[in-house]
């Protein structure tokens, strides 16, 4: 484990092969996922119409939409287990803004959702940073309270599409050049995060957070600070999932996305994140989250017996973070015998 | 024959002053509950409380030892799916119930074994293999069961499940867990093996040099954890007198609160089995108490997430602002804090 999170620290000196480690370790997953729609598609050609390709890229956009918060988390060695509550929570109200006034303009419930979701990531980062709260506890408090509140404020009610203003259901429904805008807006926050992360000095800082505290801080990095931020940042994110998934769905309970926080750690760890921190890319874990995506439709259209499907999904999840863990260690490894000679 | 000195080899920060305030909580909760309606301390009431949280106590034992020796289980809640449709296909293959229920502990012991395998074999961390297994085995439990429900069950054991003991209120799957709860604190506090948990958590390097087994005794804490699952399962099914592949869904993360409510830190080497029962019956009273005095559900479950902070962040406050009263009277004091 150790082995894993100090060869993976971006020193100057190797991060050039360390790149091209990490290429190859992306280059693989796709390549499984290359395959995997290609066997799919020989089997069942209608895999590849465009209507089914529209209903997987609207539904991994919105899990691909939280990871890239929880990428930010589990890179400085936390985790966000909350998140899935801070959905529920932002499509719930944001809906019922809808509902309070019927002719508020789209882009405000847009605003609304990545300002609660902030608000609520904020409280997980104050906990976590300046509380002495580890994170795990935190974001399982959190998942809890955030839970309770929208089971609270939603009352036994429900936001149904007829609530909606056609302009924001539109989100979902229209696109530009055949891909829908909520799909493009999402792989705009994930280029964005992913530049970021990539080449800005405060980007590097979730690396060096997550790789070693003690030297990040001493190395003059204000982790607290680092820390909340990035709290902020993935209730912000998950913020905008609840308020595309509303526009996505149309009808929200106050069980809205329940469970999801494990989808999303799922998705982060196959796409190569780091559960043990500094190890990780915003698209490593968009295309993680892509590949559970396309399994699970995949084996639909292979007509898998319906109750096997999950069991099957399961045992290919394992076998991912398996075998994606175990290479990566074996070439963390072959980097520290060459760096020796 | 020699058990390990307890004053001086216990890790800093003893979970005795825990312990001690979240009984002091229970005992609260007990006045508050009676405050809040008059049925609650009645015979009848505190049976069927005890009875609904016997599931979660019974493997919050088990997920102390993981959690106090660094590792986590998150698979424990569809395990115990997996476990309750397995009883349940095979009673419907009529299977006799000796040997079906045996065949049922033994797939949980598998299932821990299987997580324990890829944890200390692969070396994998347990987040993600356990996570990886949530699904697996909630999966198997669908593909064994799939939208049925196996729920004709003989009386003689679904009375197990949900009868008393003859002559008091006390419910029988109780009397397994306290027995269960004795075998698991003494083992934890009062033996070799024992203290190896505390020492793998809290420093597993120097638990290895100091010469433990410590994959072994890792594997066998995957095992008994998915045996405790199992056995939960049991429970549960009888309990219900209904087995579906559903069963127990999101039951994981209440273990996991109950146990760091009860003082057991997350990155391991800290907490006591007693400290736990406390967190897991406070959890309770409070719901059956709130349940009663008409609070909504909703309420209950910010209190949960609420005391689990508190639980963390309370101590942890309290320790910052008498370290600030130290620095000020260091201040003060001219003869004191000598750079």
């Amino acid at each position: 484990m150790t082995g894993l999170s100090t060869s993976s620290t971006a020193v100057p000196g190797s991060a050039n092969l360390l790149t091209r480690l990490f290429r190859a370790r992306e280059a693989s997953l796709i390549l499984i996922l290359l395959a995997l729609i290609a066997v799919t598609a020989a089997v069942n050609p209608r895999f590849l119409s465009a209507q089914s390709l529209r209903d997987l890229a609207l539904n991994v956009s919105i899990v691909a939409l939280v990871v890239v918060g929880q990428t930010l988390v589990l890179l400085m060695r936390h985790v966000d287990l909350s998140v899935s509550s801070v959905l529920g929570l932002t499509a719930f109200l944001s809906g019922s803004l809808f509902v309070a006034h019927p002719g508020m303009p789209v882009w405000l419930a847009f605003l609304a959702g990545l300002g609660i979701g902030a608000v609520l990531g904020a409280v997980n980062g104050l906990l976590v940073a300046y509380g002495g709260v580890p994170a795990l506890v935190a974001t399982l408090g959190t998942l809890y309270v955030f839970r309770g509140l929208d089971y609270a404020v939603v009352h036994g009610g429900q936001i149904t599409a007829s609530n909606l203003p056609p302009a924001f259901s539109a989100f979902a429904s229209g696109s530009v050049l055949g891909v829908p805008s909520l799909v493009l807006l999402v792989l705009a926050v994930m280029v964005g995060f992913g530049v970021y992360l990539r080449s800005y000095r405060s980007g590097r800082e979730y690396y060096a957070v997550g790789s070693n505290v003690e030297a990040a801080r001493l190395a003059g990095i204000d982790v607290d600070r680092r820390v909340l931020t990035g709290f902020v940042l993935s209730g912000a994110i998950a913020g905008l999932a609840g308020v595309l998934y509303l526009a996505r769905f149309g009808t929200v309970d106050a069980a809205a996305g329940t469970g999801l926080e494990l989808q999303v750690i799922a998705a982060a760890v196959v796409g190569g994140v780091a559960i043990t921190g500094g190890v990780g890319t915003v698209a490593g874990a968009g295309i993680g989250a892509l590949l559970l995506g396309v399994i699970g439709s995949a084996l639909v259209a292979l007509r898998a017996p319906a109750f096997w499907q999950q069991a099957i999904q399961g045992a290919l999840l394992l076998l991912a973070i398996s075998v994606d863990i175990v290479l990566a260690r074996r070439a963390a490894r072959r980097v520290q015998e060459r760096s020796h000679r | 024959m020699s058990l390990p000195p307890s004053a001086p080899g216990r890790p800093a920060r003893s979970p005795l002053g825990w312990d001690a305030t979240i009984i002091a909580l229970v005992v609260l909760a007990l006045g508050l509950g009676s405050r809040l309606s008059d049925a609650f301390l009645t015979g009848a009431n505190l049976s069927n409380l005890s009875a609904n949280l016997v599931e979660v106590a019974l493997i919050s034992l088990t997920m102390t030892l993981i959690i106090i020796a660094a590792e986590i289980d998150l698979s424990v809640a569809s395990t115990l799916g997996v476990c309750s449709a397995l009883l349940g296909v095979l009673w419907a293959a009529h299977v006799p119930m000796g040997l079906a229920i045996l065949l049922t502990l033994g797939l949980g012991a598998l299932a821990g074994f299987f997580n324990g395998w890829l944890v200390t074999r692969l070396g994998l961390p347990s987040l993600a293999v356990t996570i990886g297994t949530l699904a697996l085995y909630r999966g198997l439990a669908y593909a064994l069961l799939g939208d049925r429900a196996v729920a004709d069950f003989p009386p003689f054991w679904t009375n197990l499940g949900f009868g008393l003991v003859p002559g008091t209120q006390i419910p029988i799957p109780l009397v397994a867990f306290v027995v269960l709860a004795v075998i698991t604190a003494v083992a934890l506090h009062a033996t070799p093996f024992g203290r190896s948990l505390y020492a793998i958590g809290a420093n597993e390097v120097a638990a290895r040099f100091a010469g433990l087994r410590v994959e072994r005794t890792k594997l066998l804490l995957f095992i008994l954890s998915g045996l405790m699952s199992a056995f939960a399962a049991v429970v549960y099914t009888f309990r219900f007198s209904s087995a579906r592949a559903d069963n127990a869904a999101g039951l994981e993360l209440s273990v996991i609160a109950a146990v760091l409510l009860g003082g057991v830190s997350i990155f391991g080497g800290r907490g006591s089995v007693v400290g736990v029962i406390a967190a897991v019956f406070l959890i309770g009273i409070i719901q059956n108490a709130l349940t009663l005095a008409d609070v909504p559900n909703e309420i209950l479950t910010i209190v949960t997430g609420l005391l689990l902070i508190l639980s963390v962040l309370g101590p942890n406050v309290a320790a910052r602002l008498r370290a600030a009263r130290q620095r000020r009277s260091n201040l003060t004091s001219p003869k004191g804090g000598a750079p």
